[in-house]
């Protein structure tokens, strides 16, 4: 299909990771996930659970469906009937994600937001991450402080699932005997080499990497003339 | 039944140097800023603070009032990182005990429920376990025998929290979407001030409001504090939106620059300060 913007298909890779969730809710952080899961919830996972970013459920035209506040917001979390997508400053190969700071935490070269709800959320739910400028500062060998937990540290927890990785370049999971990070696809007009050099840890690559899916005509209807008419998905990757 | 209201200067007459104080709101969201202000105009310091942070933590943490913070985040919402805290931490300027939301949350729970700690499946396999050392784990005596951490009971010295409405005997009403963990704090704490917009006669609560937004009982309650516009400049839903161009400011301003312009004077001057006072 041509036209299609790499921030669209940014928005059909975040997605995709609510396809056959069912009823949980789907909590995105950044704006092409948030278009990405009313996409979803549009077309593929009706079903799904969406908040208004405060302590409200609404349906998809703003109808209230419920009550959300952040201490129930936390059960949900550890009753796991959620699929986060978080931001990621630093990620690793094993999923590893940190948001808290950057250098030494004892005194940081840059103080970040704090850890926030990633611990509780990666040993509960499921936890899908994105970033929108994929680069060798965020694809890291180590990150300085682990918020989100990664396959090598997670020890077999019994919730604990990464099912996707989202990054402006492509999407990657952790689908290797390893459970170490694999490209799963390009975005078109993106080279495996691009990939490569804009990540600071050795990427599995299999031998055939597929192209991440084209919009439908309606899905493309949907995000330009009812999710996202003023373009906002611009604001994080670059039509 | 006794009148609990009080000024915010004797409410915070009653803190001293090195207590645990637990702040209620969320980010930048109905934080007790007047109290917070009374607070700074006070020599009280080298305290323990327990937050969801937002510019409580910032501006307590600029004026050098910090021994340790407890926190999970600290943000101003519409402005992600908040400057002031920023600065603190990058000079090393207090201890900083990290744990995950839903640590914090259990640990209040934990001190409501006179617990020595509560478990949490939260925090195992991170680096919150590396940078607080002090964190133990517990077993399940179950059969699953599944590891978690043992989150130790977060008592207070004294919580602050702000609401909307409430009555002098300390039954308080918050008539937003969320209570936050306001409550928690409130039953967490030895004493308790709670600053509200407009304090109201008993039965006004609930004239206009469900019983439901009565979030905070009197028994817990040591003060009650009327401070119209005393959440400022963070949000105080439905009474007021946050104020964006002041936040702005503050995140932009030096902090000696601001404390002198909006901090020097009492809260008559703070409001006259901010154009809030007409």
């Amino acid at each position: 299909m041509s036209g299609v913007t790499r921030a669209e298909h940014c928005v059909i890779a975040c997605a995709e990771a609510w396809r056959g969730a069912g009823e949980i809710l789907a909590s995105p952080m950044g704006l092409v996930p948030s278009v990405g899961a009313r996409l979803a919830r549009h077309t593929f996972a009706p079903d799904l659970l969406l908040t208004d970013g405060e302590a409200l459920l609404v349906g998809l035209d703003g109808t209230v469906e419920g009550w959300l506040p952040y201490r129930q917001h936390l059960a949900l979390v550890t009753g796991g009937r959620r699929h986060v997508m978080m931001g990621a400053s630093q990620i690793d190969r094993y999923g590893n994600q940190n948001i808290a700071c950057i250098g030494d935490w004892a005194k940081p070269v840059r103080q970040l937001l704090g850890v926030r709800g990633a611990p509780v959320n990666t040993l509960n739910n499921p936890t899908s991450y994105w970033v929108p400028r994929h680069s060798r500062r965020v694809f890291v060998e180590r990150v300085d402080m682990v918020c989100g937990v990664g396959y090598d540290r997670a020890a077999g927890a019994r919730h604990h699932r990464i099912p996707r990785v989202v990054s402006d370049l492509g999407v990657f999971d952790f689908a290797t005997p390893g459970r170490s990070m694999r490209l799963a696809s390009l975005h078109p007009g993106v080279s495996v080499e691009q990939v490569r050099e804009a990540t600071g840890f050795d990427l599995v690559v299999p031998d055939e990497v597929p192209l991440t899916r084209d919009p439908t005509a309606e899905e493309l209807r949907l995000i330009r003339e009812v999710i996202d008419p003023r373009t906002t998905r611009a604001r994080e990757v670059a039509l | 039944m006794s009148d609990k209201t009080m000024t915010a200067e004797e409410a915070v007459a009653r803190l001293a140097s090195g207590m645990t104080l637990g702040i209620g709101g969320w980010g930048s969201r109905r934080k007790p800023m007047a109290l917070v202000r009374a607070l700074l105009r006070s020599q009280v310091t080298d305290l323990t603070i327990v937050s969801y942070g937002g510019p409580d933590v910032g501006m307590l943490a600029a004026a050098g009032r910090i021994r340790k913070l407890v926190t999970a985040f600290v943000t101003l919402d519409s402005i992600p990182l908040e400057p002031h805290y920023r600065a603190a931490r990058e000079r090393g300027a207090f201890e900083l005990a990290e744990v995950d939301e839903a640590m914090f949350m259990w640990g209040l729970h934990a001190a409501a429920n006179r617990l020595p700690f509560l478990p949490v499946r939260a925090g195992i396999g991170s680096d919150v376990m590396r940078v607080n050392p002090g964190l133990r784990t517990v077993t399940s005596p179950y059969e699953d025998q599944e590891t978690f951490v043992a989150m130790p009971a977060l008592r207070l010295d004294a919580a602050l929290v702000h609401v909307n409405r409430a009555d002098r005997l300390g039954n308080g009403q918050y008539l937003g979407p969320d209570p936050y963990f306001d409550d928690l704090f409130c039953e967490a704490a030895d004493a308790a001030y709670v600053s509200c917009e407009q304090v109201v006669d008993t039965a006004e609560l609930t004239k206009a409001a469900a019983p439901q937004s009565l979030l905070i009982k009197r028994h817990t309650v040591t003060g009650v504090i009327e401070a119209p516009g005393g959440a400022h400049f963070t949000s105080c839903a439905p009474d007021y939106a946050r104020d964006e161009a002041f936040q702005q400011r503050y995140a932009t301003t030096p902090w000696p620059e601001f404390a002198a312009r909006f901090l020097a004077g009492d809260e008559r001057a703070y409001r006259s300060a901010a154009g809030e006072g007409s």
